[in-house]
């Protein structure tokens, strides 16, 4: 049992050792400063700008920014509707995989482009490799999006920025080339070298051992996991997402995949401080993150390797712990932390069922996201956490009773009217889709059977967990739910819809609007928030949005079924 | 949006040939040195081929069993039972699984036994169980095949898969490998 805590340890140690001066490397690319690969990256980057017609000196204001994501994300989404409904007679289908049907095609295409990677089909069967290698191609550019918009608020942040805030696509060009790539070829050649597949050849059939006949599927996998990882997309090429053999071979390809997680989330909290240069301020921000991560991860740890009392019960051991959905050689240690590391970063991709976990540790990486900013997704999980900033800003400048300020800017009521509807965009989509949900499932429990797959309490959290992974755009979900009906995909797709844009666009105008107002310069009367205070103040907030909004949705699900089992 | 439908759908494709093709590509390439090719890990025995790290289904008695699985160990199709902890039908499943192994494997203690032989893995294909789950069938093998089960221990033991370097992880054993070499004893 040890073994598996050092192992925890090994995995947070690692990526915090290469995400802070991985975070200075980011800070630098968006700033244009020098580093080592620039004699690469630069005749690439200008063969992109080249052959796609762009003039990446041209400076954007925030209404050009994102008009240029949103036509480029409507461009991703018409590609991918096409491909998906047109698979079966497309290249590269080897075990000869049908079309998806337009529902189907319509949530997957949103899941993708959003950078959500929820997934109502199974690889295997649902994909052809043309299939999977479109896919792939937006796991890379909708991380790359993120990170540019990022990178646009953090432009927006300092002094004197006014209407200089870069070229949206040579940000995403740069994000692309320079963040995700060099990264992802490398964990992609250390899963090749692990075990995991990288082939275009089609299923295998073996006979086993024992004589009986199988079919086992292959494919390009390793280049696909790889970004899957490193984008918080989460979309597994398999059905099991990371607990399949073939996605995660062994505890070593585990630990490669668990640290691409983490990696560029809080490597850009570092890139922030970076740029603004404010070392403190990021390391306030990491603090209070990483304090909200702890939180979940530690009971989470200590649920799952306590295993189920209702299987104590029938008075075996449970030397392991809970090991239903898990795998013997990752552990259920292992499976927690990468349980909570997915669901706080808007990743969702898995190495155990989220749907067998115990209760509260389900309700744990319910509420990760929920709160949906400890690190959170690449790039927009700070645009979350930006909100919460405001809101604090806002709050304590009301305590002490004067105008708040945030970074030299004045926080006014158009600001603060932007911050309030994002923050609570995402419990109104996530409680209104549950309760529409219910509704239906409630009135006629005979007709919508296949949607549970698991009574009572469980079944409303299967309900829930779906809809706050698609408002998270986190994508990992209690699969047990028979989520592939026209309902199910077109709601989801909805609410993936609004919950990827709004929160874009809401806090890039709230900076937008901040940097075109008069710097005041900082004074003894400066509300300081590089401070513990300040970062405990953030906390509050956050905290207390997500209990008020979410504690009664939570009672009925995880709460209800925990005192029902122990 | 005039200005930005054109280098949006331009930018895209060179993206497409970038990401999709050429990277995919290079991982091709350096999977052609890997184990295998990039096809999977094998074992080859007496001219069959098993892949190493797909689990498969052992309910026959003479082998050690590998753990049950939602999808019967389908690896075109793989997945897990997705049931929660409370559910009534999931734990009336346990409990039965928990009494077939007891016929099975007469005179065994109810507390030996390991959860995970009892419960389904994620992807129902886990091609391990943990050394624990393999002592508890000691018994029945030694029995059916008549091997000393001194034979069977040495045999476990010298298929035990440490933690990483002793320090980080699980211990645990490949079914598949130890039932080869569970054959080889006879």
């Amino acid at each position: 049992m040890n073994t598996e805590i050092f192992g925890i340890i090994l995995m947070y140690a690692t990526v915090l050792l290469i995400a802070i001066p991985f975070g200075s490397y980011i800070g630098k690319v968006f700033n244009n400063d020098k580093t080592w690969p620039d004699m690469v990256f630069n005749p690439l980057d200008n063969l992109f700008y080249k052959l796609g017609g762009i003039n990446p000196g041209k400076d954007m204001n925030w209404k050009q920014h994102l008009l240029a994501l949103l036509t480029i994300n409507i461009v991703w989404f018409i590609i991918s509707m096409f491909v998906l409904t047109n698979m079966s007679w497309l290249p590269l289908n080897p075990d000869n995989n049908p079309s998806m049907s337009g529902d189907l095609a319509f949530n997957t295409a949103v899941s993708f482009v959003t950078n959500t990677n929820l997934q109502h089909y199974s690889g295997e069967s649902g994909l052809s490799y043309f299939g999977q290698l479109i896919l792939m191609l937006w796991q890379f550019i909708s991380a790359g999006c993120g990170i540019a918009i990022a990178a646009v608020v953090f432009f927006a942040m300092k002094e004197n920025s006014i209407d200089r805030l870069g070229n949206f696509y040579r940000l995403f060009v740069r994000s692309c080339t320079r963040i995700l790539f060099p990264v992802a070829l490398v964990v992609a050649l250390l899963l090749v070298f692990n075990g995991t597949p990288m082939t275009f050849e089609g299923k295998q059939t073996i006979t086993s051992l024992q004589g009986d006949t199988v079919q086992v599927s292959r494919g390009p996998v390793a280049a696909f996991v790889a970004i899957k990882q490193l984008g918080t997309n989460g979309g597994g090429f398999f059905g099991p997402n990371s607990a399949h053999p073939l996605e995660n071979p062994s505890y070593v390809t585990n630990i490669i995949e668990t640290v691409s997680i983490f990696l560029i989330p809080i490597a850009m909290i570092f890139a922030l401080g970076y740029i603004l240069k404010r070392q403190k301020f990021a390391w306030i921000i990491f603090g209070v993150m990483t304090i909200g991560f702890l939180l979940l991860l530690i009971p989470t740890v200590i649920n799952e390797l306590g295993g189920n009392p209702a299987i104590a019960r029938m008075g075996i051991a449970q030397p392991l712990g809970s090991m239903e959905g898990k795998e013997v050689r990752f552990g259920p240690a292992a499976s927690a932390y990468w349980s909570i590391n997915t669901t706080v970063t808007s990743n969702g991709s898995v190495n155990a069922m989220h749907d067998s976990l115990t209760p509260l540790s389900g309700m744990n990486a319910l509420l990760g996201m929920m709160v949906n900013c400890f690190y959170g997704g690449v790039g927009v999980g700070f645009l979350n956490f930006y909100i919460f900033i405001i809101l604090a800003v806002f709050i304590s400048g009301l305590m002490v009773g004067r105008t708040p300020e945030f970074l030299g800017k004045k926080i006014e009521a158009r600001e603060m009217k932007i911050a309030m509807i994002i923050a609570l965009l995402h419990p109104l989509l996530i409680l209104a889709g549950t309760a529409i949900a219910s509704h239906i499932y409630a009135n006629d429990p005979k007709t919508y059977a296949g949607w549970l797959n698991n009574p009572g309490y469980h079944g409303f959290s299967e309900m829930l967990y779906e809809f706050t992974s698609s408002s998270a755009n986190n994508g990992s979900g209690f699969e047990g739910l028979g989520d592939n009906t026209p309902f199910w995909n077109i709601a989801c797709g909805i609410v993936m819809l609004l919950a990827r844009y709004l929160p874009i666009i809401g806090p890039v105008a709230i900076a937008g609007s901040l940097a075109s107002k008069k710097y005041i310069p900082e004074s003894a009367g400066t509300l300081k928030t590089d401070t513990v205070t300040f970062g405990i103040l953030v906390f509050a907030v956050i905290a207390i949005v997500a209990a008020l909004s979410f504690f009664p949705a939570l009672a009925l699900g995880p709460i209800a079924e925990y005192f029902s089992l122990y | 949006m005039k200005e930005n439908i054109f280098p949006a759908i331009r930018i895209t494709l060179v993206c497409l040939l970038f990401f999709s093709g050429l990277y995919s590509l290079i991982n091709l390439g350096a999977a052609q040195l890997a184990s295998n090719n990039g096809k999977g890990d094998t074992i080859i025995q007496n001219g069959k081929t098993y892949f190493t790290n797909v689990g498969q289904q052992f309910t026959d008695d003479r082998y050690f069993y590998s753990r049950p699985s939602a999808v019967a160990y389908n690896a075109a199709g793989a997945g897990g039972s997705n049931k929660g902890p409370s559910n009534a039908g999931y734990l009336k499943t346990i409990r039965d699984r928990l009494d077939t192994f007891m016929v099975h494997n007469p005179g065994v203690n109810k507390s030996d036994i390991p959860s995970d032989l009892i419960t389904a893995s994620g992807s129902g294909l886990d091609p391990h169980i943990s050394v624990q789950a393999a002592n508890v069938q000691v018994k029945r093998i030694a029995k059916i095949r008549g091997i000393a089960k001194e034979n069977i221990q040495q045999l476990i033991l010298s298929h035990t898969e440490m933690p990483l370097l002793g320090l980080f992880g699980t211990e645990r054993i490949n079914v598949l490998k130890l039932n080869i070499a569970l054959d080889k004893l006879n």
